[in-house]
C-alpha cells in the first residue's frame, strides 16, 4: 500500500512502552505494537462475549438487545455468566481493550515527538467509563449499580437512575458538565464556521488568514483568543465537561442519598434572605 | 507563635474541609432493588439517616386489653355520639390510648389530660372545639380503616398514625398564600417558593390545593408517541411533578418506587406500589374535603392557615418520610373494636340523669351542650353517630 505524504514522518521505530521492537510493525496503514495487540485481543474477545449474550437474550433486535449487570444481591463478587457474570467480563475487556489504545496513542505520540494531548484527551473519557461502572459501583458496594449494556437499556438506566435523586438538574456538578458540554459544543461551532468561511472565500477572492479570522471576533466580542488558544480553550471545555459528568454521577448515591433539590437547602438557609 | 500559627492552619483546615464536605453524604450506602438488574430501580437509604428517623417511629406499646362485657358506653354516658356501641371498658381504654396518642405531655393542667378535650366538670359537654374535632377524627379514621382498605391494607391507621403524640400532626398543609399569581412579569405561576414538602425544588409549592383538595386531571402524558390532540402543557407536567416530588419526600423514596422512568405513564411498566398510591391519593381528597374543611369554622383562628383555610392532609402527614407509616407496624390490631369501622350506636338510650363520664361533677344536660361559640351550621356538620 502506498505511503501517504505524513506516513514518512510516523513510521519511525521506536517510542514503544512495552514489547521492544518485538510489535513495532505495521499492517498496511495500520500501526500495531503491543497495545494494538491487547486491543484487539479484549475488542474481539468482549464483542464476541456481547453476541453471546445477545444469543442468551430474547431478541436479536438490535435496539434492544441487553447484557445488565448482575443483581445487587451479588455484591462485589462474581456472579454467573447468564445473571451478570457476562457483564463484568465484557467490562474488564471494555477496559482492556480502551486502556490498551490509549497507550497505543502513546506510543505514537512519541514516534511523532509530540505532547500527549491525545491520549491524555482519551483518558478523560476512559475515567468517565471507569468511574460509571467500576468507582460507583464499588462505593455503593454493588456490581449491579454499573449500567447496562445495550442501546435503550442503558439510556433506561440513566433515566430512573436520575430519577432516584428526584431532579437531576439540580445536580451541582451535573448543571456544571451540561453547562461545559453546551459550551464545547458552541465554541467549536463558532470555531468551525469561523474556519469554513475563512478558507472558503466568494469566488475570485484569497483565503483569508489569521489576521482576519482574529478581527472577525475581536469586531463581533472584542476579543478574539487566536488561532492556537482556541483549541486549548476547545480542550479544556471539552475535558471539563467529561470530568463534571463522572463527578456528578460518582457523588450520586455515594455521597448524596436525597433528592438533588433538596441539596440546595444549604443556598436557601443562608442568612441573606429577607 | 508557632503553636498559635499551626492551629490556625488546623482551623483554616477544618473549616475547608467543613466548606468542601457540607451537604454531604458518605458511603456505605444501603440499597434496596426492585426491578430487573441493571434497570436502576433501586431505593437508596443512607443507613445513618434511617438509624435517626426510626427513633421517630418507634410504636408505643398497646394498652391492656379491655375486661369483657359491661354495659355499653352509650348506655351509661350522655353524648357518645361515635363510640357509644363499646363497652364501657373498652370505651374507658380507647379515650386512654387517644389520650396518650394526641395530648401534648406538657400541657397546662386546664388542658392535660382528659381536659384537652372535656370539660372537667362535665365531659359530654361539646364545649370544646378539641372535642368537637376529635369525634370528627375518629369517624375519618373509622372511615379509613373501613372503605379505605385499597390504601391502608389491614394494617389500618389509628390516631396516633398521624398524631405521634402531638395534638396537631406535624406534617399537614395550608393553601399557599401567592398561589394566585399576579398578571405580567409579576405571573410566578405558583412557583420558586421552595418548600420542605417538595423536596425545596423551584416547582409549584402548593401542589395540594389543585390535587388533593380538588381533582385537577394528574395525568399529562398522551397516549400515543407523537403529539396526537393532547394539549397538555410542560407548566401543567410541572404541577404534577410537585405532587409527585411531595409523595417521593412524604414517603422517604425514590421515582422508582411507584414508577419505571423510561415510561412513567404505563401501568404494565409500574411497581405495584403504584397503585396503593393511586389509592391513596384519592384517599387524601376525600378525607380533606369530607372531613377537613367540614371542621373549618370549628377551629379557632391560630390553628387555621393564612387564608382562613383549615389544616389538610397529605401523604406526609401519616408517612413521615416512612415508606409505610411506622414501616408498617398495625397498631390498629389492638383498637379493632373502637377504630376499624363504624360502631351502631346502642339501642338503649342513656338515662337521662346519666353518669358524667369520670369525675364526679353536676350531671349533664340532657341534650348535647351548644355554646354560644358554635354557630348552628358548625353543628348541623357534625354527623350523629
Amino acid at each position: 500500500m502506498a505511503m501517504l505524504s505524513f506516513e514518512r514522518k510516523y513510521r519511525v521505530r521506536g517510542g514503544t512502552l512495552l514489547g521492544g521492537d518485538l510489535f513495532d510493525f505495521w499492517v498496511g496503514p495500520f500501526y500495531v505494537g503491543f497495545f494494538g495487540v491487547t486491543t484487539a485481543f479484549f475488542a474481539a474477545l468482549g464483542t464476541a462475549l456481547i453476541i453471546y449474550g445477545a444469543s442468551l437474550g430474547p431478541t436479536w433486535n438490535i435496539w434492544q438487545i441487553n447484557i445488565a449487570p448482575p443483581d445487587l444481591s451479588y455484591g462485589l463478587g462474581i456472579a454467573p455468566l447468564a445473571q451478570g457474570g457476562l457483564w463484568q467480563i465484557i467490562t474488564v475487556c471494555a477496559l482492556g481493550s480502551f486502556v490498551s489504545w490509549a497507550l497505543r496513542e502513546v506510543e505514537i505520540c512519541r514516534k511523532l515527538g509530540m505532547g500527549y494531548h491525545v491520549p491524555f484527551a482519551f483518558g478523560f473519557a476512559i475515567l468517565a467509563y471507569f468511574t460509571l461502572v467500576v468507582v460507583r459501583p464499588v462505593l455503593l458496594g454493588a456490581w449491579g449499580h454499573g449500567f447496562p449494556y445495550g442501546i435503550l437499556s442503558h439510556l433506561d438506566w440513566v433515566s430512573n437512575t436520575g430519577y432516584q435523586y428526584l431532579h437531576f438538574h439540580y445536580n451541582p456538578a451535573h448543571m456544571l458538565a451540561i453547562t461545559f458540554f453546551f459550551a464545547t459544543t458552541l465554541a467549536l461551532s463558532l470555531h468551525g464556521s469561523l474556519i469554513l468561511s475563512a478558507t472558503n472565500p466568494r469566488k475570485g477572492e484569497p483565503v483569508k488568514t489569521a489576521e482576519h479570522e482574529n478581527t472577525l471576533f475581536r469586531d463581533i466580542i472584542g476579543y478574539s483568543i487566536g488561532a492556537l488558544g482556541i483549541h486549548r480553550l476547545g480542550l479544556f471545555l471539552a475535558l471539563s465537561a467529561v470530568f463534571w459528568s463522572a463527578v456528578c454521577i460518582v457523588i450520586s448515591g455515594p455521597f448524596w442519598t436525597h433528592g438533588w433539590p433538596e441539596w440546595w437547602s444549604w443556598w436557601l438557609n443562608l442568612p441573606i434572605w429577607g | 507563635m508557632r503553636t498559635t500559627a499551626s492551629s490556625l492552619k488546623v482551623a483554616a483546615a477544618l473549616v475547608l474541609a467543613t466548606l468542601v464536605t457540607a451537604g454531604c453524604e458518605r458511603p456505605p450506602i444501603d440499597e434496596v432493588q426492585s426491578g430487573y438488574r441493571g434497570t436502576a430501580m433501586v431505593q437508596v437509604y443512607n443507613p445513618r439517616v434511617l438509624a435517626e428517623q426510626a427513633t421517630h417511629n418507634v410504636v408505643p406499646a398497646a394498652l391492656p386489653a379491655a375486661a369483657e362485657g359491661g354495659p355499653l358506653a352509650g348506655t351509661i354516658y350522655q353524648n357518645v355520639q361515635v363510640l357509644g356501641g363499646l363497652s364501657i371498658g373498652e370505651f374507658t381504654r380507647t379515650m386512654t390510648a387517644i389520650t396518650a396518642w394526641v395530648v401534648p405531655k406538657d400541657a397546662a393542667a386546664a388542658e392535660a389530660g382528659c381536659n384537652y378535650c372535656h370539660v372537667g366538670a362535665n365531659f359530654a359537654d361539646d364545649s370544646k372545639y378539641t372535642k368537637v374535632v376529635a369525634r370528627k377524627m375518629l369517624q375519618m379514621t373509622q372511615k379509613i380503616n373501613a372503605d379505605w382498605k385499597p390504601h391502608v391494607q389491614a394494617t389500618g391507621v389509628t390516631c396516633y398514625t398521624c398524631h405521634r403524640g402531638k395534638p396537631v400532626p406535624e406534617y399537614v398543609w395550608f393553601k399557599d398564600v401567592d398561589n394566585t399569581a399576579a398578571g405580567g412579569l409579576g405571573n410566578r405561576a405558583g412557583q420558586n417558593r421552595s418548600t420542605a414538602a417538595i423536596n425545596g425544588a423551584s416547582l409549584p409549592s402548593d401542589p395540594f390545593t389543585p390535587f388533593l383538595l380538588g381533582a385537577e386531571p394528574i395525568r399529562f402524558t398522551g397516549a400515543t408517541a407523537l403529539p396526537t390532540g393532547n394539549r397538555k402543557s410542560i407548566k401543567q407536567a410541572e404541577w404534577t411533578f410537585s405532587l409527585m416530588t411531595h409523595m417521593s419526600q412524604g414517603l422517604g423514596v425514590n421515582c422508582t418506587y411507584c414508577h419505571n422512568s423510561r415510561a412513567f405513564n404505563d401501568w404494565s411498566q409500574s411497581p405495584p406500589q403504584r397503585t396503593t398510591a393511586w389509592y391513596g391519593i384519592r384517599m387524601a381528597r376525600s378525607l380533606n374535603n369530607d372531613y377537613m374543611v367540614p371542621l373549618t369554622d370549628v377551629f379557632p383562628a391560630h390553628r387555621k392557615g393564612a387564608l382562613g383555610d383549615v389544616a389538610k392532609l397529605n401523604c406526609s402527614t401519616c408517612h413521615q418520610g416512612a415508606y409505610k407509616p411506622l414501616y408498617g407496624a398495625s397498631m390498629l390490631k389492638d383498637y379493632v373494636t373502637a377504630l376499624a369501622a363504624p360502631i351502631p350506636p346502642p339501642a338503649v338510650a342513656p338515662p337521662a340523669e346519666a353518669v358524667p363520664a369520670e369525675g364526679e361533677a353536676a350531671p349533664a344536660p340532657a341534650a348535647p351542650a351548644v355554646t354560644s361559640s358554635m354557630s348552628d351550621a358548625q353543628v348541623s356538620k357534625r354527623q350523629p353517630g
